[in-house]
């Protein structure tokens, strides 16, 4: 698979804390083609941006890669060298975050910041450095048009509290695709926005997308988001991924349990008199847990064979599952 | 920022100087102790001869009239006669006050440089030997009395090592023609280098002393804040960015770390005043605290009163300099 812009296997990231070593992220394996939208679908704490950290390179203690690869366009990232992840970050791997209100520094100008992101990577700018500078600036205000921030120009030397929520998103979208990134992040990009304005911001990751022909992975825990907007799906839960496929098919007919029950719990308008059904129980606590079904404790179908270690398994139609008896409910 | 806010911060002024006058004015009349007296000392004077100076000091006639004499001369900026220098108090605390202004920015360079910096690697090596260290130091810098520090200074720098002078603040041969009349700076502007060197070995005895509690502060205040703001998203979207670590460091986090640091720095700078009268009387610094010791002692109440009003009046005027710093560092807020 040798045109997979992202191929991460068998991820293992843990935490050394003082109750214990959670296993934040335990054998993640997933890939994204080039162009592909890959949505990460998952509750908090089931690894979704943990995976992602890992892959920008931002794990920090006590927080550290124990074990896997992360291949970003063939090249291993797993203990890469600071200063190259340093010059890989920010060019070819972007990142947004979920508030673009705390992402982005109060004390500096939105043109700055995206300007510092240019000057960081851009090799087109060239001769001395004010004169890099302005050219930066051009290209400032050329991303600022793109992700349609209204008359731009005038915006430049704003503050980001000046702008709205939608606005600020925008302009943490313009920052991380400043150098025209080949692999673009966002980690719950509309989850601080409120919903007409949730909707315009994933139009216009998508439409960018297309225009600049990068991949994008979205992390969310959104499955309305993920079924808009992802070619396929990868569903977190407690570490791992449970259940992975084009989004349609994983929707349309969920084979992992957890994600059943995602899917329940979801309202519809089209019945609106049917009760929302909840998931019972809680996520497992990720400090030395048994070698077992992680989902086992909440889940209706559990037989005494989910005790032992399941791995991930290939379906048809490329969907892959984790749970032993997904085989059942097959076909 | 505007005039009309610089107004209303010197309209504030008025309450603060009535309250403050008063305050000092009453302290004085119930403290036991009577300048007539002191002056006097044992020498043999009639009765008639004592009444006349204290006629000539002002000093007979009862508190409230001196109150109000005192307030409507202070209206016009006559604050009085110093009762020993026999001159307009304002004029001798103009005298004393270069030597202060020039021991307590030697203070607040020192406390600056070494906190920011040491607060910046502290957060950043958090739990560190480093961080251990200067979290032990600054406790000890905060805690140890200014007169009982001052004095182990000169006991090991000046008397056993002979590095440093004992006390003063400069020799007689480094007088240079004044220009700022800060001797360090004029000591430069006339090419005096021989000057420059000895007045810069004479304050930096006293400034150590006088700026190591408001480092120790600043150093755990620059720490906290470095610590908060390392925690924060921008940092990790910085990161994200693949910006080099120094300029994550010091452009995105120092900078909002900053904030509070200034803020507290420009504070702190009022509360030097108090600390220069305790270290300017352990070294014998020729300067403001000194004089106003001096005077509490013996009772010398028109300069106390003076001197006492130039404190509060900078006091205020540095609240208003940290909230100008303050907006100048954090575009969020606007005076």
């Amino acid at each position: 698979m040798g045109h997979n812009v992202l191929e991460i296997t068998d991820l293992r990231t843990c935490f050394d804390t003082r109750d214990g070593l959670v296993t934040a992220v335990e054998g993640v394996t997933l890939s994204l083609a080039r162009q592909e939208s890959l949505g990460v679908v998952g509750e908090s704490g089931s690894g979704k941006s943990v995976t992602f950290a890992s892959v920008m390179g931002l794990i920090k203690a006590p927080g550290f890669i124990t074990g896997g690869s992360i291949r970003f366009n063939g090249r291993e990232l797993v203990g890469l060298d600071a200063d190259e992840y340093r010059q890989l970050r920010g060019k070819e791997i972007a990142m947004t975050m979920q508030d673009a209100l705390t992402a982005l520094n109060p004390a500096y100008t939105v043109s700055d910041q995206i300007i510092e992101a240019l000057m960081a990577h851009d090799e087109t700018l060239s001769g001395p450095r004010r004169a890099r500078r302005r050219q930066a600036r051009e290209k400032a205000l050329e991303m600022m048009r793109l992700v349609g921030i209204p008359a731009a120009e005038t915006r430049l030397d704003d503050y980001p509290h000046q702008f709205s929520g939608g606005m600020r998103q925008r302009i943490m979208i313009a920052i991380a695709l400043a150098c025209k990134p080949t692999l673009l992040i966002a980690d719950e990009p509309t989850t601080a926005l409120d919903v007409t304005i949730q909707a315009q911001v994933l139009d216009l990751i998508a439409e960018i997308r297309e225009r600049l022909g990068m991949s994008v992975v979205l992390i969310t825990h959104d499955l309305g988001v993920v079924a808009e907007h992802c070619d396929r799906v990868a569903v977190m839960y407690a570490g791992q991924v449970v259940e992975c496929g084009p989004t349609a098919e994983v929707i349309a007919n969920p084979l992992h349990p957890y994600t059943q029950g995602l899917i329940a719990s979801i309202p519809r308008m089209s019945d609106l008199r049917r009760r929302i059904k909840p998931i019972l129980g809680t996520v497992p606590s990720l400090i030395d847990l048994p070698t077992q079904c992680r989902f086992m404790d909440r889940c209706d179908r559990a037989r005494s064979r989910c005790r032992s270690l399941i791995e991930m398994r290939d379906m048809d139609g490329g969907r892959q599952v984790r749970c032993a008896m997904a085989e059942a409910d097959d076909g | 920022m505007n005039v009309g806010k610089l107004i209303e911060r010197l309209l504030q002024l008025i309450p603060v100087l009535l309250g403050v006058s008063v305050i000092v004015f009453v302290m004085m009349l119930v403290t036991p102790g009577d300048p007539v007296e002191i002056m006097l000392g044992d020498q043999h004077v009639t009765e008639e001869q004592e009444q006349a100076l204290r006629h000539d000091m002002g000093l007979d006639l009862p508190p409230h009239e001196r109150f109000f004499k005192f307030l409507s001369n202070a209206m016009t900026g006559d604050f009085g006669l110093s009762y020993y220098h026999r001159q307009p108090v304002t004029e001798v605390i103009a005298s004393r006050l270069p030597a202060t202004i020039e021991l307590s920015l030697a203070a607040l360079i020192f406390a600056l440089l070494v906190s920011i910096p040491l607060g910046v690697l502290a957060a950043v090596r958090k739990n560190s030997i480093l961080d251990r260290i200067s979290t032990v130091t600054s406790l000890f810098g905060v805690s140890m009395p200014g007169f009982w520090f001052g004095i182990l200074l000169i006991l090991f720098f000046a008397v056993n090592l002979r590095w440093l002078p004992v006390s003063g603040r400069a020799g007689f041969s480094s007088e240079v023609e004044p220009i700022t009349h800060l001797l360090l700076i004029d000591s430069l502007l006339r090419g005096r280098v021989d000057a420059f060197w000895d007045a810069l070995k004479h304050i930096i005895l006293p400034a150590i002393t006088l700026g190591l509690p408001m480092a120790s502060i600043l150093m755990r205040v620059t720490r906290a804040s470095m610590l908060d703001v390392l925690n924060c998203d921008y940092i990790t979207f910085a990161e994200a960015k693949g910006l080099r670590k120094s300029q994550i460091l010091i452009k995105h986090a120092l900078r909002n770390a900053l904030i509070p640091t200034v803020t507290v720095a420009a504070l702190q700078t009022g509360s030097l005043l108090g600390g220069n009268m305790v270290v300017e009387t352990v070294f014998g610094w020729p300067g403001l605290g000194r004089l106003v010791v001096e005077s509490i002692f013996v009772r010398n109440y028109p300069l106390i009163q003076a001197a006492v009003l130039f404190y509060a009046v900078t006091y205020v005027m540095l609240n208003f300099l940290a909230d100008i710093l303050y907006t100048v560092l954090n575009p969020k807020v606007r005076l």
